[in-house]
């Protein structure tokens, strides 16, 4: 798209280079473990380590007898106030601090409260908690068998530890589709539990201000105004009010989806600091991080693919247990336990499909949070493409032309997908035939027949995703009731200079850049000369947050809708000052001008000062607006993925040879951040496709509980990402806009699985689980009678 | 616990002070200078956000006692920009977009500025190894290889290192 605007407005279209780099790069940042108050407090978690035991007696003499200990908080005093239980975003329940028993390992058990961070760690080591040990379930399927023990004794009249039951989809007619199918395949997928490990790991500063009773919370929140509220409600009865409650997310060091739940040490924080009236930090380490915040995934999948010999997809049925941990404590959509699963349809025109999905409690971390993708998609993504392309190797049709078959086309949008959701736009093929010419498809299967002939284990992937992201439409979307809507309030200074607030809160994504570019665009007022603020409750207007790639397809639109209402006015102040009619006039970028005299004009600068100065009588003074957009529909990016592995026989290591993404995310606001949101999903697409997966063994023993051996991609790992795009714009978003941080990380695994399994599918191997090492890959081989 | 008084020259800036001897170098670094650049990012030395640079040699600083710098001479992030300008790689982080959250960004600098004392025209794979300690969640790693090379260039174009 060539820029409407100049570079010196540096509208959409602009690579702007981004504002909150200078104090990034200088070490000015503000993070949360920057903040230090007078009088400041530490607190530090004991934790446990058992996976499920009875807490006989916390011993925690031997603490307080620590020079600079002054408190140790137990569930006991929690329960005075009743607050060792609280809400999880899912409306179940999970313990602050338990008074009976624990349930997974790393669980909290007791708060040290201290002078100094080090002395905090003194404590919780003499802390004393004397357990008895409880039998363990770790496996959710095992979990559901009837003898199993249940697990959440708290619940009155539990007796199972089955969660919820949800399905989707017309059953008899899916069932009918597979009755009649002339080929149909079945698969078990296992895609395992995961952890988001942003950089920065979890923390706040609570500071409860006794005379004012102002509580004010520095906190790693990707949603500061759900948080609040959250807050008000679940500690009202102590005496927190809303309007006496402030949330401040300073910057974040990476998000994820990690940043969205309300952990126990932020509550015990900010209990800590209202009993004391001092300011509290609470700051967790990487382990703390890693073992007990929420997970992402643990879906065990049994999917199945109806269709025709000719290659013509019908059908599809997937039954899923959803492992979530003690609790669940997923940061879903209130309506959808299973998140937005049932967008696995994915890119095909399917004739019939049914998808159930039950959750399970285990002696496991609660969560069931995104790890970068909106809502359950990256499960729905990576089952679809894999079956798909299970069944193309089936009926040997080449999976590029087994997707080109299968596709929704283009004219067929806005498309109804049989599990109900309104496809708003996209042009499938048209990326996957990018991808093709861009990475050299037909020579690559070239290539890959010679070394295969050779005895060389080579293999080509393709991944053709479709996201859901934006949510979204208030008639289904909301967050414990809240609607998720967002919000920019756009303000101009009498010298066009402009302040811009908003509900979302950037991670690393750029919004003080990108939300600029919006104004920019709609008002003809340079990035330079606008400031972009989030993350204050205080002072930013309410909104849901920043997770699900919504910002832009929420907050953007906002910004969209807050600049033309601005427009608008300034149209009025135009034709006064210009002594013309209103209709008269016409707009380009930074000025209203009257047709056909280009000379009478009068420039958004000129405007803004009328605004205060000379503004017509009978309208208000200023120029200013606010937006809280609620989206008609969701926004569905795609792509089109290709990757190109080898596989050394020896020793099962994977190398992926080259990887091209095209993806499809409408209008571009700034192409230098997306390319780099581009390069950072297919990182952490890379990341569980390979390398990272969290294991438990029978007793609830965390077996990857630090970077020790849960393994981040580093940049030697890291392929040289190519990217590409199309274009297809959004019709039902003011800017053409769709999301685009997470594409790639829901596109990129599938892509990888495909070109190891096309590798070896000529040995035997349908699937192989994520991530895939070189043990599975080795045994995969010697299973299938290769030796060296 | 008693203390230990040391002596550390940090950023050019001559610091006393008595520590304990048990205090971690970041912990010196953040709480005591008051320089937050330096980050703490994993208990185990893989990640790279406490990245600073002892006496010339890149040191994860999480991993060094307060008491093993006495004497000595550290560069942090905050000591990189000279008289009002940016130091090569801070340049090429912002021109090549090399980050976006920013918290691994210190440390992948100060790897950096030792890296390009040792080598100013790296290749490629040079860069990704020199860099495989410290860990980048956001940036899939494309753009912090071009901010190296962009910087060794305008190095090797006579700029300050």
């Amino acid at each position: 798209m060539t820029p409407r605007t100049s570079a010196e407005i540096g509208g959409m279209g602009h690579s702007v280079k981004r504002k909150e780099d200078p104090r990034f790069i200088r070490g000015k940042g503000n993070y949360v473990d920057d903040i230090v108050l007078p009088d400041m407090l530490y607190l530090d978690i004991v934790r446990s380590p058992y996976a499920h035991a009875t807490i006989k007696n916390i011993d925690t003499s031997k603490a307080l007898a620590i020079p600079g200990v002054l408190a140790v908080i137990t569930g006991n005093d929690l329960a005075q106030y009743n607050l060792h239980w609280m809400p999880t975003l899912m409306s179940d329940t999970q313990m602050v601090l338990p008074v009976e028993k624990v349930m997974y390992q790393a669980q909290e058990v007791a708060a040290v409260l201290a002078t100094d961070r080090y002395i905090a760690a003194d404590g919780v080591d003499a802390v004393e908690v004397d357990y008895e040990p409880l039998p363990v379930v770790v496996d959710p399927k095992k979990a559901l068998l009837p003898d199993a023990p249940v697990l959440r004794t708290d619940k009155e009249g539990k007796t199972d530890n089955h969660i919820w039951h949800w399905e989707w989809g017309d059953k008899p007619a899916t069932d009918q589709a597979f009755d009649e199918a002339e080929v149909k395949v079945t698969e078990e997928i296992y895609i395992p539990r995961i952890h988001v490990s942003s950089i920065e790991t979890c923390g706040c500063v609570a500071s409860f201000d006794k005379i004012s009773g102002k509580l004010t919370v520095w906190m790693t929140t990707q949603a500061p105004h759900a948080i609040r509220t959250v807050f008000a409600l679940v500690a009202g009865h102590v005496g927190l009010a809303e309007h006496k409650i402030q949330i401040i997310s300073p910057d974040i060091g990476g998000g994820f989806g990690g940043k969205v739940p309300v952990y126990p040490g932020y509550v015990i924080a900010v209990a800590a600091s209202v009993l004391t009236g001092k300011p509290v930090k609470w700051i967790e380490d990487r382990m703390e991080n890693l073992q007990a915040d929420s997970f992402a995934r643990d879906y065990h999948m049994t999917a199945e693919l109806a269709g025709k010999k000719d290659g013509t997809l019908t059908a599809l049925r997937i039954k899923t247990i959803a492992d979530h941990g003690y609790t669940d404590a997923a940061a879903n959509p209130s309506k959808f336990p299973a998140g937005l699963f049932h967008i696995c349809t994915g890119s095909y025109d399917l004739k019939a499909a049914h998808v159930e999905v039950d959750g399970v409690y285990t002696n496991k971390p609660p969560g069931g949070i995104a790890y970068r993708c909106s809502f359950r998609v990256t499960e729905a993504v990576h089952a679809i493409e894999r079956m798909t392309d299970i069944f193309a190797h089936e009926i040997g049709m080449d999976p590029a032309e087994f997707r080109m078959k299968n596709f929704i086309k283009p004219e067929q949008f806005p498309y109804k997908s049989v599990l109900g959701w309104e496809y708003d736009s996209g042009n499938y093929a048209g990326a996957l035939k990018l991808a093709m010419e861009r990475i050299g498809y037909d020579d690559l299967r070239k290539e890959q027949a010679e070394k295969r002939a050779r005895g060389e284990l080579m293999g080509i992937g393709i991944s053709s995703f479709t996201e859901i992201v934006g949510a979204g439409p208030s008639k289904h979307f909301d967050i414990l009731g809240l609607k998720m809507f967002d919000s920019a309030e756009i303000r101009i200074h009498p010298t066009c200079k402009v302040i811009a607030r908003f509900g979302t809160k950037s991670q690393g994504q750029g919004h003080e850049t990108t939300y600029a570019q919006i104004i920019a665009e709609e008002l003809g007022i340079p990035v330079a000369d606008i400031a972009v603020e989030e993350g204050d409750t205080d002072t930013a207007p309410y909104g849901l947050g920043t997770y699900a790639s919504r910002s832009t397809p929420v907050a953007g639109a906002a910004t969209a809708v807050a600049s033309r209402k601005i427009r608008e006015k300034a149209k009025k102040i135009a034709a006064y000052l210009l002594e013309a009619n209103e209709d008269d006039l016409e707009w380009e970028p930074g000025k209203f001008f009257v047709k056909g005299s280009p000379d009478r004009a009068k420039t958004i600068q000129e405007i803004a000062l009328a605004a205060y100065t000379n503004h017509p009588q009978g309208m208000e003074a200023g120029l200013e607006a606010v937006s809280y957009y609620d989206p008609p529909n969701l926004t569905y990016p795609f792509g089109s993925y290709i990757c190109v592995v080898d596989i050394d026989k020896g020793t099962g290591e994977v190398k992926v040879r080259r990887f091209v993404a095209v993806d499809d995310c409408g209008n571009i606001i700034n192409p230098m951040i997306v390319e780099g949101q581009i390069h950072g999903g297919l990182t952490m697409g890379l990341a569980p496709a390979l390398y990272e997966e969290i294991q438990y063994d029978e007793s609830g023993n965390i077996l990857q509980g630090s970077f020790m051996n849960y393994l981040l991609p580093t940049a030697v790992e890291t392929p040289k990402w190519e990217t590409d795009k199309t274009c297809t714009p959004s019709p039902h978003h003011p800017l053409g806009a769709k999301g685009v941080g997470e594409s790639a990380t829901v596109g990129a695994p599938a892509a990888i699985v495909n070109a190891v399994v096309d590798a070896l599918w000529h040995l035997g191997v349908r699937h192989i689980d994520i991530p895939i090492t070189p043990p599975k890959v080795w045994k995969a081989l010697r299973d299938a009678g290769v030796s060296e | 616990m008693a203390k230990i008084a040391i002596s550390v020259k940090v950023n050019g800036v001559e610091h006393t002070a008595e520590v304990e001897p048990r205090l971690l170098l970041v912990h010196f670094i953040r709480e005591a200078l008051r320089l937050t650049g330096t980050h703490i990012g994993c208990d185990t030395s893989h990640c790279g956000a406490c990245t600073v640079v002892l006496d010339g040699r890149a040191v994860k600083s999480c991993t060094v006692f307060a008491v093993q710098a006495d004497g000595r001479e550290i560069l942090t992030v905050e000591g990189l920009e000279h008289e009002g300008k940016l130091h090569p790689l801070q340049e090429g982080f912002f021109q090549e977009h090399g980050l976006q959250c920013g918290y691994c960004t210190p440390g992948m600098l100060m790897t950096g500025f030792a890296f390009l004392n040792s080598n100013t025209a790296p290749t490629e794979d040079e860069i990704r190894h020199a860099i495989s300690g410290n860990l980048c969640r956001c940036t899939g790693y494309v753009n912090i290889v071009k901010a190296y090379q962009y910087a060794a260039e305008k190095i090797r174009e006579g700029g300050t290192q």
